[in-house]
């Protein structure tokens, strides 16, 4: 048991070793930039869905509200470098344990809330941050703010001639949320979130602490949303509070997880490399019309899929594994 | 800042505050019923909305006209929701919850897709009706009748639905339902029935309240989502699963965005709204009226 449980552990890692590897390379046969673009998009929701999976997921506390974090990692990195001239990656870091920070300030008097109550609180509380950012003339208001453009170099992280530094670094990000996650599975963290998910009760009773626990699981998930949301501001260089705080994008960055497979190690990742792609396509494909037909097929897919697969996409692939070892 | 102004404003925040229950009764009904958000009530209210605004441009049916039938056509609608979709969501065996949100949440995007389609985007509004823009003045008061009308129906609603609950068949049916689901087949009721009548129902509300709305309100394909969170702030601020607590977080609702306004630019007045909800879940986290 012991033994299989370990031997599942290393090939999961040689398995995201070699798709990281792949992806790796895929830009030496992918030359059109829109294809890029595609890709970019789908790494970072990749590693925002896995960030969410971390809280929402293992731990099971259900936020629709991510886009909070997510802002203000993309705010504090644009605000510290365009006001005070301070290098990305320093805000980048500042707008994580910033984020974390907060999580946990909120988090003291949002966890006693269960079910639906918790839910609404956090799309409520991140519906009050994006009016405050939309009223906030110093951060730019609703107008936003434009990322000053230097010149291309990794130092400001800004490229205006190709996506490729930007697509190895959304690599690298959803890569290590994944080994983040990867990791936490197997670590006591991992063992009371579950815990605390199935049955706070009784978790509990049996000396887990609850409250400790969801603090701990909101911290890293938020921690990790933010610089995302850096990443965002960075990527896109014009960042408004509607496009990167809004309701839509805790929507955005909890549906791979939830159709991949929630509380699941690769559910975000499958779930973002199916969703991500198929939204751009039709999108771009349908949606110029301007009617409508994008958001037809897109919901759909979502009521189809929940409805079809509750437990997620990822589960195709677990029932075909199980079956030789019978 | 006068007296006057204070008690205008208070005024008009109770009469909207009366329409929010309304529109948050239907969602709170369902949910006391099967425990299920409908993550598409505001895009309910949208077809309410469109349906009245259709009736008037083709029919040159005034909206408290076809109230009824908009209320009707609702009713039908979330039935067939019910029949056609939620049924399966809520036999999910795995992440039973997260299969509800995102299912009737699928559905609200597949709505607002097919509104943008056959409506296009575009902004509509219902002149010239019976009492749009019309204000009528009570002890120096300026009531805005739109508003007045919708308010009293919202108390008529309610009275009735309260009648409803308690005083017929269908009613116990729905509160046996809600009790035990189980036991209930055992006397012969069919679960299902009571559930896609209890739909109907919070479609029928829902659907009053779209028709009352599209007097005074712009009609276009996202017009829901900017209630749809409202009504939910309502329901929870009022307690899952309380019909009443729906009545009176709607009051509170409207007389907490009132006073906002009167305190802080205009377009923070929902601030109000959600700084109201945080607080009072952080002391009560069942809400006002809420049973857990």
């Amino acid at each position: 048991m012991d033994k299989d449980f370990a031997s599942r552990r290393r090939r999961e890692l040689i398995v995201a070793a070699v798709l990281a590897l792949l992806a790796a390379l895929a830009p030496l046969f992918v030359k059109d930039v829109y294809v890029q673009n595609i890709m970019v998009l789908t790494l970072m929701y990749a590693a925002l869905s896995q960030s969410w999976n971390i809280l929402s997921g293992y731990c099971g506390q259900i936020s629709l509200g991510h886009a909070l974090y997510f802002g203000l990692g993309a705010y504090t990195t644009a605000l510290m470098f365009m006001k005070f001239g301070i290098l990305p990656w320093f805000g980048m870091l500042s707008g994580g344990v910033l984020s974390a920070l907060i999580a946990m300030a909120l988090g003291y008097p949002c966890f006693r809330l269960r079910g639906h109550y918790f839910v609404i609180a956090t799309i409520v509380i991140a519906e009050i941050a994006l009016l405050l950012f939309q009223n906030w003339d110093w951060a730019g208001a609703a107008l936003g703010i434009d990322i000053p453009i230097r010149r291309d170099s990794w130092l400001t992280f800004q490229f205006t001639r190709s996506k490729l530094p930007y697509f190895y670094f959304a690599l690298v990000l959803a890569a290590i949320a994944w080994f983040v996650t990867w990791w936490l599975e197997d670590s006591k963290w991992g063992y009371w979130w579950r815990a605390v998910k199935d049955n706070p009760e009784a978790a509990e009773s049996l000396g887990v602490v609850v409250f400790n626990s969801k603090m701990g699981a909101a911290a890293v998930s938020a921690f990790l949303t933010a610089i995302g949301g850096s990443f965002y501001a960075q990527f896109v260089s014009y960042i408004d509070p509607e496009s990167v705080m809004g309701f839509q994008f805790s929507l955005l960055m909890a549906l791979p997880a939830v159709l991949g497979g929630i509380g699941t190690l690769w559910g975000p990742l499958l779930g973002a490399v199916i969703l991500i792609p198929l939204t751009e396509l039709t999108r771009s494909y349908i949606g110029g019309s301007g009617r409508g037909v994008d958001l037809i097929v897109y919901g759909s897919l979502i009521v189809a899929i929940s409805l079809a697969r509750p437990q997620g996409l990822v589960s195709l692939f677990s029932r075909a594994k199980k079956v030789p070892a019978r | 800042m006068t007296a006057e102004t204070i008690i205008q404003s208070l005024a008009s925040g109770l009469l909207m505050g009366l329409l929010y229950g309304l529109i948050a009764v239907g969602l709170a009904l369902i949910f006391g019923l099967m425990d299920v958000v409908n993550f598409a009530h505001g895009e309910f209210l949208m077809i309410a909305m469109y349906a009245t605004f259709f009736l008037f441009a083709y029919f040159a049916l005034d909206p408290l006209l076809s109230a009824p039938l908009v209320a009707a056509a609702l009713f039908v609608f979330g039935a067939v929701i019910y029949l056609l979709i939620v049924r399966f969501a809520v036999r999910a065996k795995a992440n039973a919850g997260m299969v509800q949100i995102f299912s009737t949440f699928g559905l609200a995007i597949v709505m607002r897709g097919l509104a943008q389609f056959f409506f296009t985007p575009d902004y509509r509004s219902i002149n010239h009706s019976w009492l749009g823009g019309k204000t009528v003045s009570v002890a120096g008061i300026f009531l805005p009748e739109p508003q007045l009308v919708g308010a009293l129906v919202a108390i008529a609603a309610f009275v009735a639905l309260y009648f409803f609950i308690h005083r017929t068949d269908f009613g116990r049916a729905l509160e046996a339902t809600r009790e035990d689901a189980g036991a209930v087949a055992l006397v012969g009721i069919d679960k299902n029935r009571v559930f896609a009548l209890g739909w109907g129902l919070g479609g029928a509300l829902v659907g009053l309240a779209g028709a009352i709305m599209a007097i005074f309100f712009y009609i276009y394909p996202d017009v829901g989502a900017s209630f749809a969170l409202i009504a939910y702030v309502t329901v929870a601020l009022g307690g899952f699963g309380s019909v009443f607590g729906a009545f009176a977080g709607g009051i509170l609702v409207g007389l907490v965005e009132a006073t906002t306004a009167l305190l802080l630019p205009p377009s923070l007045k929902s601030v109000g709204i959600y700084a109201v909800y945080l607080l009072v879940v952080f002391i009560r986290p069942r809400g006002l009226f809420g049973s857990i």
